[in-house]
Order: structure tokens, then sequence, then C-alpha cells
């Protein structure tokens, strides 16, 4: 599927109205539309995330021991937990654990995927070979087994769980730029860059990475969603984010142990989650269409 | 083929040896210390845990536990637990392992035959209500964390229908909840996979002419571009064992199937880390081995690569 280009005629004879790259990637996402809303979603959350304190209605842990389990009420919208805290608040407040954990990780493998592909590319041969077969390991490991183990060695917080996701789920990352860079190190313009004295490290950074960074930037932002289920499982297990913060996965966890009394706390977060990771999954789907006509699904 | 075939097993055993390494390794770092573990409350000298020590092996360099710990693997024993003294870690594991891999092939089994048709039908006819209908329900499919479904179904169908049990295997109405949540995630990624491959063999030239020359359209779809679309879905498909084994821990958990993934978890919380080592290594085999029949099964189906 070839997308036809954007720039009409009369755009291209008027040199005043010349369209950025930014533009064009935006106005080709803009015709997608289930992006714009799952774009919104995202923007919504962002600021659910930063104004918590001022949106929330109650603190997030404080507990009103009367109305443990308590259902729906005009004070509280979505009732009240195990011990009586604030579904509501609690679930705003949650969005800050999810965004932080989805963009923190991903940032993480991101920049270790692309460090890894492209010095395996690049250099080829023996590193080649052997970074490879670390890049096979880490895919071959179900990720969630190797995701409890190290943060039940290491102990669950928030900052371990950013990190252990974040050095878990970079292979994909490192095997599409060390396949770009293969591609990309024959080119003329790395020869020029060679032959006017560009170093490997300026090569490599300056001039190949950015070449290969469309098809990265579409693969992360279809990769946050699965990070985010990934955090509120292992919250949900017990072995994410500690207690008493609120996280999406904890809260499920707490509406686990009760689900025969209060099945009410377990419904909200779960939602929450569901349409988080749809929305960031859009987007992901309005970018590759935007930056990658080529890798329509 | 047959050096194809030696090249990929070589690059298995070194993926598992890798595996291997870095869990043991991992292991070394965990906090606590095992023989206190194992002796509990009970008052104990120095000096006993001491003999104790020695008489595990645990005084030993990390790298000769290691070797001890590999060379009996590779002989097919997996030692004994120090939390659960008395069964064999192969035991515990031989029994998790069957309950795993029969809800696993059910899931793969209800997953891929309702997928199968339904992206196939969303890519024949494409925009219409059934495309969007089906798209849109694999698109909240993927999104939707499998246990929170597994919650929703024990509340509905347990707690207020009391139609099927909230847990166990004992018997088959015990298979339905955990088997349906399972295939959720894989039937709406394989929903899509599939719409995706169908339309791109759509678009190629073979089919056009063969549409232009009057072929039915029964055969063209079935002979024509599903056998086509097969390739590239059955190559993803034998990527994704490693997020299905994900998948089946957490739903293991949530309806306590006595599988791997639970014995996984149950010993995670408990610091068996013995047991631990042995279910990774475990799981690591069986992706590998199905990546390997993947690989295998493309080779068979596809022309083109036997010949090379």
């Amino acid at each position: 599927m070839i997308q036809p280009t954007t720039v009409t005629l009369k755009e291209a004879a008027d040199p005043r109205k010349q369209v950025s790259e930014r533009q064009r990637i935006w106005r080709r996402f803009k015709r997608y539309r289930p992006g714009l809303f799952g774009l919104g979603v995202i923007v919504l959350l962002v600021l659910l995330a930063v104004f918590s304190p001022w949106i929330a209605p109650h603190p997030p842990e404080e507990i009103h021991t009367p109305l443990r389990g308590a259902g729906p009420s005009s004070d509280y919208w979505l009732g009240n937990d195990d011990i009586g805290r604030d579904i509501l608040s609690r679930l705003i407040y949650g969005s800050r654990i999810a965004l932080i954990v989805g963009l923190g990780a991903t940032a993480i493998a991101v920049t270790i995927g692309i460090t890894v592909g492209a010095t395996a590319g690049y250099f080829g041969g023996k590193v080649d070979f052997v970074l490879s077969r670390f890049v096979d390991t880490l895919m071959a490991f179900p990720l969630l087994a190797l995701l409890l183990t190290l943060s039940s060695v290491f102990g669950p917080s928030l900052r371990n769980v950013v990190v252990v996701i974040g050095l878990t789920v970079w292979a994909a990352y490192a095997r599409l730029v060390r396949a770009e860079v293969l591609s990309l190190r024959e080119h003329d313009f790395i020869l020029a860059a060679r032959a006017s004295g560009a170093g490997d490290r300026r090569i490599i950074f300056r001039h190949i990475v950015p070449n290969a960074m469309g098809p990265v930037i579409v693969i992360a932002s279809l990769a946050i969603g699965g990070v985010i289920i990934l955090e509120s499982a292992l919250s949900f297990l017990g072995l994410g984010v500690a207690r008493p913060t609120a996280s999406w996965g904890t809260m499920l966890s707490d509406g686990r142990e009760f689900i025969r009394n209060y099945p009410h706390i377990a419904i909200a977060p779960g939602i929450a989650i569901t349409i988080t990771v749809l929305s960031f999954n859009l987007v992901g789907d309005g970018l590759r269409d935007a930056l990658d006509p080529r890798q329509k699904e | 083929m047959l050096t194809y075939l030696i090249q990929r097993l070589l690059q298995g055993l070194i993926v598992i040896f890798m595996v291997s390494l870095l869990t043991f390794i991992v292991m070394q770092l965990a906090p606590g210390d095992p023989v206190r573990l194992m002796v509990g409350q009970a008052y104990v000298t120095p000096e006993t845990l001491e003999a104790i020590r020695e008489k595990w092996g645990l005084n030993d360099p990390w790298y000769v536990q290691y070797w001890t710990w590999i060379s009996n693997l590779a002989r097919g024993d997996l030692g004994t637990s120090i939390i659960r003294q008395g069964v064999p870690i192969s035991d515990m594991v031989k029994d998790a392992a069957g309950m795993t891999i029969r809800l696993n092939i059910l899931s793969f089994i209800v997953s891929t035959s309702i997928a199968l048709p339904v992206g196939v039908l969303a890519a024949v006819k494409r925009y219409s209500w059934f495309d969007y209908g089906s798209m849109l329900g694999s698109t909240l499919g993927v999104a939707v964390p499998n246990y929170w479904i597994g919650l929703m179904a024990i509340v509905v169908f347990s707690v207020q229908l009391s139609w099927l049990p909230p847990y166990g295997a004992d018997s088959w109405r015990g298979y339905i909840l955990p088997v349906i949540v399972l295939s959720i995630a894989e039937m709406a990624a394989l929903a899509r996979l599939t719409r995706g491959a169908t339309i791109e063999v759509m678009n190629q030239d073979y089919v056009v002419t063969s549409r232009a020359k009057g072929l039915a359209p029964r055969v063209l779809i079935l002979q024509h571009i599903v056998r086509n679309a097969l390739l590239p879905i059955i190559t993803i498909m034998g990527y994704r064992i490693a997020f299905i084994l994900s998948g089946t821990i957490v739903v293991e958990t949530v309806f306590a199937w006595p599988g791997l993934g639970r014995l996984f978890y149950n010993s995670i919380t408990s610091h068996d880390f013995q047991v631990v080592q042995a279910v990774v290594i475990l799981l690591t085999v069986i992706v590998v081995v199905i990546n390997i029949l993947t690989d295998l099964t493309y080779a068979f189906i596809d022309p083109r690569v036997r010949v090379r």
C-alpha cells in the first residue's frame, strides 16, 4: 500500500507554503480517526496524572473504615475499597504509575535496543554474533517469568519495576535497528561521511540511527501498551509497585481478594487499564500509517 | 536442509545455555540465606549451619555450583527443593508441565479455529460491518489484561450464576474459564494478523489475474489466498509462544490451575529458587523447541525455503 503524497501541486508551486516533514506526518496521522481518539485519551491521562492532587476528590491513601466495601455514592462515585479508600481517587493517582512505567521503561528499552542493534549491525562479525545470541536469549525468555524473578530478587518498588521492565524488553528494538543498519551502512552517504573524516561513533549516532528512527518510534508506541499491561500484571501478583501506593495492578489485586463480597472493587481499574492500553495501541497504529506506510499490518 | 536444522539446533542450545547461566547468576544475587530458610525457626548452632552448607556445596564458588547444577540438569536430574524437601523437583515439574501443556493446546485450538476464519472473512469482506465489528473486538481483545477478564468471568459465571467452578482442574467444567480467558488475547492478535496477511496476498498480481480469468471466489480464497497468507501467520505465531507462556503464568494463578505457571509463582513467593530455576529452564526449552518446529513447518510448507 503506497500512501498518496500529501503535497499538492499548489503547495509545491508556492514556496511560501512549504510543509515541513513534521507537518506532513501530522497530516497523515490526522486521517486515522481512532488514532486521534487515542491521542485525546492520552492527553487526558497526562493531565490527570500531573494534576492528580487537584482533581482527585479524596487523598488516595485516606482510610474511611465505616465505608469498607461500600458501593458507589454521591461522595464516592466509584465506591470504596476493602479498607474504605476512595476508588476514584486511587484510580486517578494510578494513572501516574501507568504513565511513568509505560514511558520510562520504554525509554530505557529503546536506548539499549538502539545501542545494541546499531553496534551489532555496524561492526558485524564476532560482535554481531555475540550480541545477536543475547537478543535471541531475551526473545526466548517468557518475559513475565524473567520479570517476576528479577523483581523478587531486587525487591518490588516503582523504580525497580521501571528498570527491570526496561532492561528486559529491548530485544525487539535491537533486532529492528540491526536490520536497518545492515541496509543503511552500504549507502553512499555513509561513505561520504567516512571520507570527510567521521569516526565510527559519529557515523552510527549522527548518520545511521536518525535514519532508522521511524520504525523504532512506531514499534515503541505500539509497545507502551504492552509495558503497561506487564506492570499491572506484576503489581497484581504482588511483585510490582509496593503497597499502599495506588497502582491499577495493586488495586486489582486488592479486588481479587474480596471478589466474592465486593466485586465492584475490581471493575474500574480493569477498565482503566484497557482504555489506556487501547489508546496507546491506536496511536501506534496511526503512527505506523503516517511514518512507515510500507509496514501496514 | 540438514545443515539448516543443525544450525537451528545449535542456536537453540546456545540460548538454553545462556538462559541457564543468567538465571543462575540472578539467583546468586537473591537476598536471604537458603540454609536459614531451610531450618526455619529451629535453634541451630553456627557449626550445624556450617555443616549443612558444606553438605549442600553452598561454600563452593558459584561456577562450581553452576557446573554441578548444569551437569545434573543434562542428565535430567533437577535436584531437590530445600524448602519442600522429599519431593524431587523433576516430579513436581513433570505433573505441572502436563497441566500447562494441556491448557495451552486447548486454548491454541480454540483461538486458531475462531481467529483464522474471522480474519480471512474480515479481509474478504473488507470495509463491511463484519470487518469493522471483528476488528473493533480484536483491538479491544489485545488491550484488555487477561487476568482481569478472568476475575470478571469468576464474578459472573462462578459467584453470580454459579455455573462453573472458580478454580481447580478437577472436572471438565474447570477447564472452560481458563481455556477461554487464555485464548482471548491470542485470538485477537491472530485475527488482526490473519486479516492483514490476507489483504496483502489479495493485492498480489496472481490473485488479480485468477480473478480476472473467472476463477470461482471459493477456490480463489481457499487455494490461492489463504494458503499463501498462512506463511507469515505461522512464523509470527511461532515467535509469540514466549508471550503465550507469560500469559499462562497469570491465568494459572488467577484460576489456581495446577500448572507450571502457578508452580513458578508459588516458588517465587516462597523463595524456593531451585524450583524457579527449574521452571525457567523448562519454559525456555519449550519456547526453543516450538520455535525450531515453527521454522521446520515453514520450510515444509514453503517449497522455496526447502530448496535452499
